[in-house]
């Protein structure tokens, strides 16, 4: 309750703030339709409304400003819009029986739900067997890690067509592969950061213990550096899955996929239906919250178990 | 040396290569150590006795000299597991429990379950920590945190105990307390203690043999036999004797003061 408290209160401005946003953004369509319609707007005509501020539109054609928030095609459609278009393209989907109808937001989360997970166990698992060569590997730790670096300075939306190119031309059937590399192509670098950070957390005196047994090297990974790293391996996580969704929307928008979040995000754009782009976005947004969410619960639980005081 | 001789330096050197010149940790150094001997090695910071603790374990590698540790070269003792050795921190995984982390040795060792098992609990016994075995470090005191760390040295039977300043970030209460309890150990497993220490009182309440080093270069300037017998309640602090020794173990210090 006392979390929640301050979230709710932000949430509110927020919303509020939005609200508060529709009418300017929206007065010129509305004044469009009004007129249209036969009413009396000043200037008439929307070619000189043009040049016209919308402060001064709103100020002069009061009785229209309340027509913007129940558009058919807004600029910027009100929270309540997007709430019903949200229910109407999941929860009212589910009642007829129509889930995984491609019309439906589950389906087009799933696809994109599912392409993350993958992208994010391919670049997690990347991430981590990268972090091992590093410590243990003097080599891989100069040739490597610069070359870590520069592969997050090149934006992933000039590199996602290639992929997708790439995988073709080699045989891969479908999207669902590139998408994931995407995705991994994103979340793998945190995940290496921390882990080659957690793998050489152990001190000095740590390490010189098990010395003293006569340990292997194996050994010494099993017992000392990997638990050592589970703290910084969950942080990179939580950072990790959220990268491997935005990754999976970016490997959905230019490569002409019909289906998942980017797909509908891009459609909508082309279409001029600027109520399915923030629907599919707000589906993402609350995506990404359920998986740091679930990740978080199993950090929190991983961690305690494991006897670290939160 | 005589063939009770579990420990030998001679003409041991240590110098470390830094960047500001070349740091003589420890300038031709002979001792030996007697099966059973409680060794303290005291001395200002800088004056080699943790280097030369950790030389006797194989941590660092001596520049001139030989050492034997049981017989043998200092790394094959280490090989042989010859050792306990208890670190300044306790330094207790903070993700197994105390019983987990006294197994750890155990478990790298390759005993089997049952009698990792046996030996733990025995170990806490020994340490006076039973019942402790499932908690996790963070919900110990410092003070119990290093008796598991004591333990840990011991769970494997090794006969040498090497103690790098294991009482040194506790309070004087606390460390009395340690240090009767300490006495008391080695009395019943008759082990050979190497004991790193800086206060004067407990290396004399604790020894047999007390070595006093100086630094820069870190050398031996005095070697003290303790008359005091086995057998030593805290108030044995407040006897003559003990003054004496303290005495002789303050100026031995005091001597190796030349740069000041």
């Amino acid at each position: 309750m006392r979390n929640l408290l301050p979230i709710l209160t932000v949430l509110v401005v927020l919303v509020g703030l939005w609200w508060a946003a529709v009418a300017p953004m929206n007065i010129r369509p509305a004044l469009d339709t009004a007129e249209r319609a036969g009413a009396q707007v000043i200037p008439e005509g929307s070619v000189p409304r043009r040049d016209i501020s919308v402060w001064r539109l709103m100020r002069d054609n009061r009785d229209h400003v309340a027509l913007g928030y129940d558009l058919k095609r807004p600029r910027l459609p009100t929270p309540t819009q997007v709430g019903q278009e949200l229910w109407k393209t999941t929860g009212a989907m589910v009642m007829k029986g129509r889930t995984w109808s491609k019309r439906s937001l589950i389906y087009h989360s799933w696809i994109t739900l599912r392409s993350t997970l993958w992208g994010f166990a391919l670049g997690t698992t990347l991430g981590i067997l990268g972090a091992v060569a590093i410590v243990y590997s003097r080599v891989a730790d100069m040739s490597l890690m610069p070359w870590a670096i520069i592969s997050q300075t090149i934006p992933i939306v000039a590199l996602a067509p290639m992929i997708i190119v790439v995988s073709n031309q080699v045989g891969i059937e479908g999207r669902g592969v590139p998408k994931a590399i995407i995705s991994a192509y994103l979340c793998y670098f945190p995940v290496l950061v921390s882990m080659v950070k957690g793998l050489r957390s152990p001190s000095a005196s740590q390490l010189d213990l098990l010395k003293t047994y006569n340990a292997s090297g194996r050994q010494s990974f099993w017992v000392l550096r990997l638990p050592a790293s589970v703290p910084y391996l969950f942080a990179a996580i939580k950072i990790g899955i959220a990268a491997a969704l935005v990754g999976t929307i970016v490997g959905e928008l230019p490569t002409g996929a019909i289906s998942g979040l980017g797909a509908r995000i891009l459609i909508g754009d082309q279409f001029g239906t600027p109520l399915a782009i923030w629907s599919a976005l707000f589906a993402a947004a609350i995506l990404a919250g359920a998986l740091v969410t679930v990740t978080d619960g199993v950090q929190r639980l991983t961690l305690k178990r494991m006897g670290f005081r939160a | 040396m005589t063939a009770e001789t579990v420990i030998s330096a001679k003409n041991l050197s240590l110098t470390f290569q830094t960047n500001d010149g070349p740091v003589h940790a420890l300038s031709d150094v002979s001792l030996d150590i007697e099966k059973g001997d409680f060794v303290s090695f005291i001395g200002p910071s800088g004056c080699g006795k943790t280097t030369f603790l950790r030389v006797m374990a194989d941590l660092e590698q001596p520049t001139a000299g030989e050492i034997t540790v049981n017989c043998t070269s200092a790394r094959e003792a280490r090989l042989n597991r010859a050792y306990g050795y208890v670190f300044q921190a306790a330094g207790l995984y903070p993700w197994r429990t105390i019983g987990g982390n006294i197994r750890l040795p155990l478990e790298i060792m390759g005993y089997s379950k049952a009698e990792q098992s046996e030996r733990v609990a025995r170990v806490l016994e020994l340490v006076d920590l039973p019942g402790f075995e499932k908690k996790f470090p963070w919900q110990l005191s410092g003070g119990m945190q290093q008796r598991a760390s004591i333990a840990r040295a011991l769970v494997f039977d090794a006969d040498i105990l090497l103690m790098d300043e294991p009482f040194g970030a506790l309070d004087e209460i606390v460390r009395d307390h340690l240090n009767e309890q300490l006495l008391a150990l080695w009395a019943k497993t008759n082990k050979t203690v190497g004991f790193v220490t800086h206060s004067i009182p407990e290396a004399v309440f604790l020894s047999t043999k007390i070595v006093v080093m100086s630094p820069r270069p870190g050398r031996v300037t005095d070697v003290i036999e303790s008359p005091l017998p086995k057998e030593r309640p805290l108030e044995i602090r407040d006897t003559p004797e003990f003054l004496d020794i303290a005495q002789r173990v303050r100026e031995g210090l005091r001597a190796g003061h030349s740069y000041d």
